[in-house]
């Protein structure tokens, strides 16, 4: 509460330009694109933006108060609600989180069936990213085609965990399920399968003229400006900053895989769109090798039926699809944590968003709203 | 009485007709938005409507009857008046332009002489429907809506009407009779004339009748539903109706000035006299298939529709194929007209739908680019192409298709510096505010 106030009082939005007969737009929280319950504050000159503020929380749910009230294991499922299009990284994050404070490690197999299945959850929230940002700039069928492909990874997690959303794939030191036969086979085939179809995406949009004047200079973010806002993920990529956690601070089974980090130049929406459809080519490209050689042994590393982590404190970062998605876990030696704090990639990014909309048109607002691809679940949590 | 009966025979076919447009249309129109959204599921990997009826084949009367049963809502602080009048006036002005409409020689309302010049000025009056809608809600987002539309509205009108010009000037009527006629008597459509005017009528006839990718608007990722997000049930039906008959009729137009009207294609050449089967063939095959399908449905009363469907279909085909017969070969025009007209409407509307469900929509200061820097210059320099072309004919002698052929080219190339142009000042106002930035 007070953090919103003071983000009101210290944005100029609130005071009255001189001279200028401005319009204030309010956008959301009910609008078919803020992808959920976003309310923006739009200051308007014309159809110019002047300024912006975004105002959250309409789906707060407390999760990160919740976690005290209950044990590591049962705050698991409850992670997958955050970002509800890529629980499967989620989920990642956290066991890891606590498995460092465990000082446990899972088993190799473990680790790998993990990387496979956390980025096929990439090309899931990738795919659907595509299809809502499309939508949101007039382009009303790649989303159907989107959608078909994501649907081919659900069913996978469906088969291999039972839920297709909110899987809740991982427990804190491994997997609690074998991977189910044929596995690998359906993973090998939806990669096969896929390599055409972003192609296919690519066609419809990346030579089109429109697209490309819709997205083109539009929203720029300049490397320096990333950082300082704390934007990662896409974003930061396409700012020209190389920097994946994948690489930088290896976890699961990345450091096994070669492959690419695709980066721009411009900082553009544009960019972020080349580099969103580059890293789910990248991400195929891991599934492809990974699944040539999953390790045998157990899935379940030993960490007990009652997880009591020695009094202490971690941070674990892992990228998740919208960015870095960081769990600050204190223990107090009880069985549940004595705090939970969650960095959400969607929060941090879309405090880009006043710096991108400045100056540009209400059209280009829903077009920079989806291209920081945020999920309201993390945002407010 | 004698005034009344006076009035009655001059009239009385035009009224009977008025009657069929006013009765028909919304029907049509509902089957428009039946076509247009299965031709989308179609290209996005769906099936569509499938179950109200066969395949939805009764999806537009359900949609129209819960249109009508809806609660009827105005807003608290709408200008009540003007908001009831909006959209009425939409499709007034939608309506309105069919009385000059020939689908067919037979069925013509008023064989103006200024025909097309009519058709235009009321479907342009369809605008005030919407900017007035867009004021009357008293609401951000329909007002920005009506802004955009009206904006948008005079910067393609003017190439619109360029590009009809272009037509005109080879046809030298404005009565949608002759400008048919003189097509049939040179033997060629005239799209094979004047390609560019084609080409400018088509896109500006898309943004005027604010259909994606110019469907500004109505942009429903941005405007939520532009001018008409205050509108429900029944009143919103008359917009949607009123964009559905526009569409309607700038296909009329286009048809008529383009693409021949109601002639066969090569209708001037005997020995493709076969195609005149082309006609019952078609509907034939649709009869057939509609057949073919019955069996296919479930549930006795699908069958049952899908029957009524197909003997729809066959009771079409039944006088295509008779005016065939030598005896009955002073109707086969008519009739056989009125289907080539419709089919190539429709084909014209077909093309509305792939560009939508290809493109994204366009933003309000490219759109505005594209009409003014590319468009009005364009259809300029097109007419002034045929015009230098019809004075080589006429004056000079010069062969026709030599001439068009000359001017062609020449626009063309304009054309083409008209994009060069275009492309090195937005590298130049982006060289600018890099420096700037």
């Amino acid at each position: 509460m007070d953090e919103t106030q003071k983000t009101a009082e210290t944005l100029p939005v609130e005071q009255p330009l001189p001279g200028a007969d401005e319009i204030m737009l309010n956008m959301g929280p009910q609008h078919p694109s803020t992808h959920g319950v976003l309310r923006v504050k739009l200051k308007l000159d014309g159809e110019r933006i002047e300024g912006s503020e975004c105002v959250i929380g309409y789906l707060h749910r407390g999760v990160e108060k919740i976690a005290e009230h209950r044990s590591y294991q049962q705050f698991a499922p409850y992670v997958d609600r955050m970002d509800y299009v890529a629980a499967v990284s989620n989920g990642l994050g956290y066991c890891e989180a606590v498995e460092k404070l465990l000082g446990a490690e899972a088993p190799p197999r473990a680790k790998v069936v993990r990387t496979i299945l956390t980025e096929l959850q990439r090309i899931a929230s990738h795919l659907l990213w595509l299809g809502t940002h499309a939508l949101d700039i007039g382009a009303l069928t790649p989303v159907f085609y989107c959608l078909r492909e994501r649907e081919e990874i659900l069913k996978i997690f469906e088969k291999y965990c039972g839920a297709r959303l909110t899987t809740h794939a991982f427990r804190i030191g491994g997997l609690q399920y074998e991977t189910y036969d044929g596995f690998e086979r359906d993973v090998k085939r939806f990669c096969d399968d896929f390599a055409t179809k972003v192609d296919e995406y690519e066609q419809l949009l990346t030579g089109n003229r429109i697209w490309v004047g819709r997205t083109k200079g539009i929203g720029i973010l300049t490397g320096e400006q990333a950082i300082a806002l704390g934007v990662t993920g896409p974003p930061l990529r396409a700012s020209g900053v190389k920097w994946d956690l994948r690489k930088a601070q290896p976890y699961a089974a990345y450091d096994q895989y070669q492959f690419d980090i695709p980066t721009g130049q411009n900082g553009d929406t544009y960019d972020r769109y080349l580099v969103r459809m580059e890293e789910m080519r990248q991400s195929r490209r891991i599934c492809l090798q990974a699944i040539e050689n999953i390790p045998t042994g157990p899935i379940m590393a030993k960490v007990g039926k009652v997880l009591k982590p020695p009094p202490g404190e971690v941070y674990h970062a892992i990228e998740a699809p919208k960015g870095e998605i960081g769990y600050y876990v204190i223990s107090d030696g009880t069985v549940q944590p004595y705090r939970v704090r969650v960095r959400p990639p969607s929060f941090i990014n879309l405090q880009a968003f006043d710096t991108m909309a400045r100056g540009h048109l209400v059209a280009d607002v829903v077009a920079i709203i989806g291209t920081l691809d945020i999920v309201l679940g993390e945002v407010d949590r | 009485m004698q005034a009344v009966i006076e009035f009655l025979k001059t009239y009385a076919w035009p009224l009977v007709d008025a009657l069929i447009i006013v009765a028909v249309f919304p029907l049509l129109a509902g089957y428009v938005v039946l076509l247009e959204r299965k031709v989308m599921a179609d290209m996005q990997a769906r099936l569509g409507p499938m179950r109200v009826g066969p395949h939805g084949l009764l999806q537009p009367l359900a949609d129209a009857l819960k249109l009508m049963i809806k609660e009827d809502i105005i807003p608290e602080s709408a200008d009540r008046a003007i908001f009831w009048l909006a959209p009425v006036l939409s499709v007034f002005a939608g309506m309105l332009s069919f009385a000059a409409i020939p689908v067919g020689p037979g069925f013509l309302i008023s064989d103006m002489n200024v025909g097309l010049l009519f058709i235009f000025a009321v479907s342009s009056m369809g605008i005030f429907g919407i900017v007035l809608g867009g004021w009357a809600s008293n609401s951000h987002y329909s007002l920005l809506g009506a802004l955009r539309s009206a904006a948008q509205l005079v910067s393609y009108e003017v190439a619109v009407g360029m590009a009809l010009v272009s037509g005109l000037l080879l046809a030298g009527s404005l009565s949608m009779k002759d400008i048919v006629e003189y097509q049939a008597q040179h033997g060629i459509w005239l799209v094979f004339v004047v390609p560019i005017g084609f080409v400018i009528y088509l896109i500006g006839s898309v943004a005027e009748t604010n259909r994606a990718p110019f469907d500004l608007p109505e942009a429903e990722s941005e405007l939520v539903a532009g001018y008409m997000t205050e509108y429900s049930g029944f009143r919103w039906a008359l917009y949607f109706l009123a964009e559905y008959s526009n569409m309607v009729v700038v296909g009329s137009v286009a048809t008529t000035l383009f693409l021949g009207g109601w002639l066969r294609p090569f209708s001037g050449t005997p020995w493709l006299n076969f195609l005149d089967f082309v006609p019952p063939l078609a509907m034939l095959g649709v009869t057939g298939y509609c057949f073919y399908r019955i069996p296919k449905q479930t549930g006795g009363d699908q069958k049952f529709i899908m029957a009524i469907f197909a003997g729809i279909c066959f009771l079409i085909t039944l006088p295509l194929a008779a005016v065939l017969a030598p005896a009955l070969a002073a109707w086969k025009v008519p009739v056989h007209g009125a289907f080539w007209f419709i089919a190539k409407v429709m084909g014209y509307v077909y093309v509305f739908l792939w560009v939508r469900f290809t493109f994204p929509r366009y933003r309000f200061d490219q759109l505005m680019r594209v009409g003014w820097h590319y468009l009005i210059p364009l259809s300029i320099v097109n007419v002034m192409g045929v015009a230098v072309a019809i004075v080589l004919r006429r004056q000079a002698g010069w062969n026709p298709v030599v001439s068009i052929g000359v001017t062609l080219v020449a626009t063309i190339l304009a054309a083409l510096w008209l994009v060069r142009a275009g492309e090195r000042r937005e590298q130049q106002s982006a060289r600018e505010s890099e420096a700037a930035g």
